[in-house]
């Protein structure tokens, strides 16, 4: 058995589930700034399409490849009054499960979880499901999010037409 | 419905609509376009009959499937394709997707490689030419079957234009380069400024919303929307530095059989060849090389319509390529009046150097696309339409801007040149009476 840092032999799985469902809940309730808070300044939000879940963003077509400064501006375009098609807000139900610690020893912390997220709005229901991947940090507080990325499982977007709400 | 024996009509012979669903006049300088043909299931069915059924619609770019035996399937009109390289020729087949047998697709993967087709209910085996090369107990037939006749069914036309792969299901229609018309040299800027040879990247876009198909025609080359409904991309814009002052300006062009085009020069940059500080001080250098490099091969006056100008062209009925902050090429099908399949893809120069691709990419995505900071809110525009048209009360869209003038950018010719053409394939179907 390697040695592992003692921080990093702390981790459980269950702290990594409260932190999954601390960040939905932020989510959910629309709290965008605060979320932004838990990401590190050179983290990405990744989102590709769905014939290439393993899309690179170096050379494959994504739905979305932000890094923190447009990840900044995706927030500040969805809490301003002209992101039309999230004005008013859906209401999402961020849900996450299966979640495994796969790799504290590089430092970053890898991890996976199922996802499902619903989204209402106008009379319509959306359902987003795949994988999320994670790299998560140990800062002062608590987890810091250096990686995010939505992998769907759904062939395609043809039940959901877009990706505007952050997954 | 079909009775076997059908007359070919033809729209020129037809009786003009007494009461045209497109109501263009030139005199008073008015251009409506009744709501029906956004809402009426009798238009949309006349729509697959007429246009989508007689048109050259595009399947694909030759570059999907480079290598013998390369496929892609995906519908086109609405109906299951496959586009494979043939093994033997190298060519460019278009197969209907289903087996002569008894109907079941025999292609049943999206993209992949393969010598042979086979049917997997009762395992007949066709080529990647379409010849049927298997069939499991051959002598239980008798001499009535010709299993020569047999082979996959080629879509009546195919033909392709600059890599672009376009395919019609009516026999009797026009050669390709006759129909692209004033679109072909459009077609030869996109690809010239990229070097001459261009491929899709890997990574599609398939999505849905519940407009009219026209509505996305008219939104994918409306420069009057722009700065209104895209405020939250200008401000991204200006938060990275780029100077909007220069603003929007340029012209639209009627091309031809419905085919139009607006072009125009913008604030955002192109990854050939304009910088923008989102691109980062080091790709100064190299875009100003890529440009200095067309200048060499085309000229300035060309280099810079490759370069500085941007394009959002319709090839008429279904496809269009916008070559703005990156080059979107996009197709669009209506399985019903009020909701539209589009598929969309980032094309670029074939072997991009890697950073230069990386850029590109992430030059996309700002704007383009299901997760972009515009795209989404297209989409809500156009459903928005979509649900005001229910509300009854008004019954015409107005597409006259510009009508008195030089049409610029952000009027609305292009959208009448495709209306223009939309009337005169629908003949008489496109009369109020019938679609009411």
């Amino acid at each position: 058995m390697t040695a592992m840092a003692p921080e990093q032999q702390a981790i459980s799985r269950q702290q990594v589930e409260d932190f999954l469902y601390a960040e939905a809940a932020l989510l959910d309730a629309w709290q965008l700034d605060d979320w932004l808070l838990l990401f590190d300044e050179d983290a990405k939000y990744e989102v590709p399409c769905n014939d290439a879940p393993d899309g690179d963003p170096s050379c494959d077509l994504l739905l979305i490849d932000d890094n923190y400064m447009r990840l900044t501006a995706r927030v500040a375009r969805l809490n301003s009054r002209r992101a039309h098609r999230e004005y008013p807000h859906s209401r999402t139900n961020h849900q996450v499960f299966n979640v495994r610690v796969l790799d504290v020893s590089a430092g970053d912390i890898s991890v996976t979880a199922s996802f499902t997220v619903w989204r209402f709005r106008a009379g319509r229901s959306s359902c987003y499901v795949g994988l999320y991947r994670y790299r998560l940090r140990c800062g002062d507080g608590g987890f810091r999010v250096a990686l995010k990325r939505a992998e769907l499982d759904m062939t395609d977007l043809r039940s959901v037409a877009d990706v505007a709400i952050i997954l | 419905m079909s009775t076997g024996i059908e007359t070919r009509r033809t729209p020129e012979a037809e009786v003009p609509p007494q009461l045209p669903i497109v109501d263009d006049d030139p005199i008073s300088q008015r251009f409506r376009v009744h709501r029906s043909a956004m809402t009426s299931p009798h238009i949309h069915r006349a729509e697959i009959e007429r246009i989508f059924a007689k048109s050259w619609l595009y399947v694909g770019h030759e570059s999907e499937i480079p290598e013998p035996g390369d496929f892609v399937r995906r519908p086109v009109g609405g109906r299951p394709v496959f586009m494979v390289r043939g093994v033997k020729t190298g060519n460019v087949n278009v197969f209907h997707n289903t087996c002569t047998h008894r109907g079941a697709l025999v292609c049943r993967q999206d993209s992949g490689n393969s010598k042979v087709f086979q049917c997997f209910y009762h395992a007949w085996t066709f080529d990647s030419e379409g010849q049927l090369k298997g069939v499991p107990d051959r002598d239980a037939y008798a001499g009535g079957v010709n299993f020569d006749e047999l082979g996959l069914k080629r879509v009546a036309r195919v033909e392709s234009y600059r890599g672009f792969v376009f395919a019609s299901f009516d026999p009797e229609i026009e050669d390709l380069p006759s129909y692209l018309a004033g679109a072909k040299d459009y077609i030869d800027l996109v690809v010239d400024g990229c070097g001459g040879s261009v491929e899709m990247v890997r990574g599609t876009n398939q999505y849905s919303f519940s407009a009219n198909w026209k509505l996305l025609v008219e939104n994918s080359f409306d420069g009057y929307h722009a700065e209104s409904t895209h405020d939250t991309y200008f401000k991204y814009l200006v938060s990275i530095g780029t100077d909007l002052r220069g603003g929007v300006s340029g012209r639209e062009v009627d091309l031809g059989n419905g085919h139009a085009v607006i072009e125009y020069s913008s604030p955002w940059g192109r990854p050939v060849a304009k910088w923008e500080p989102l691109f980062g001080e080091e790709a100064r250098t190299e875009i100003e090389r890529l440009r200095a490099d067309l200048v060499a091969r085309h000229g300035e006056e060309r280099a810079h319509a490759m370069t500085e100008v941007n394009r959002n062209l319709l090839i008429y009925p279904n496809l269009i390529i916008n070559d703005i902050m990156a080059v979107t090429v996009r197709t669009l099908y209506p399985p019903a009046p009020d909701a539209v399949d589009v598929t969309a893809w980032a094309l670029a120069p074939t072997n991009e150097p890697a950073p230069l691709r990386h850029r590109r990419l992430d030059s996309f995505l700002t704007f383009l696309g299901p997760g972009g900071f515009a795209t989404p809110d297209d989409l809500e525009a156009l459903e928005s339409c979509q649900q005001g048209f229910a509300s009854g009360g008004v019954e015409w869209n107005d597409i006259s801007r510009g009508m008195g003038r030089v049409p610029m950018a952000n009027d609305e010719e292009q959208m009448r040149a495709f209306w223009r053409r939309w009337q005169g394939q629908m003949g008489a179907a496109a009369d109020l009476a019938g679609a009411q």
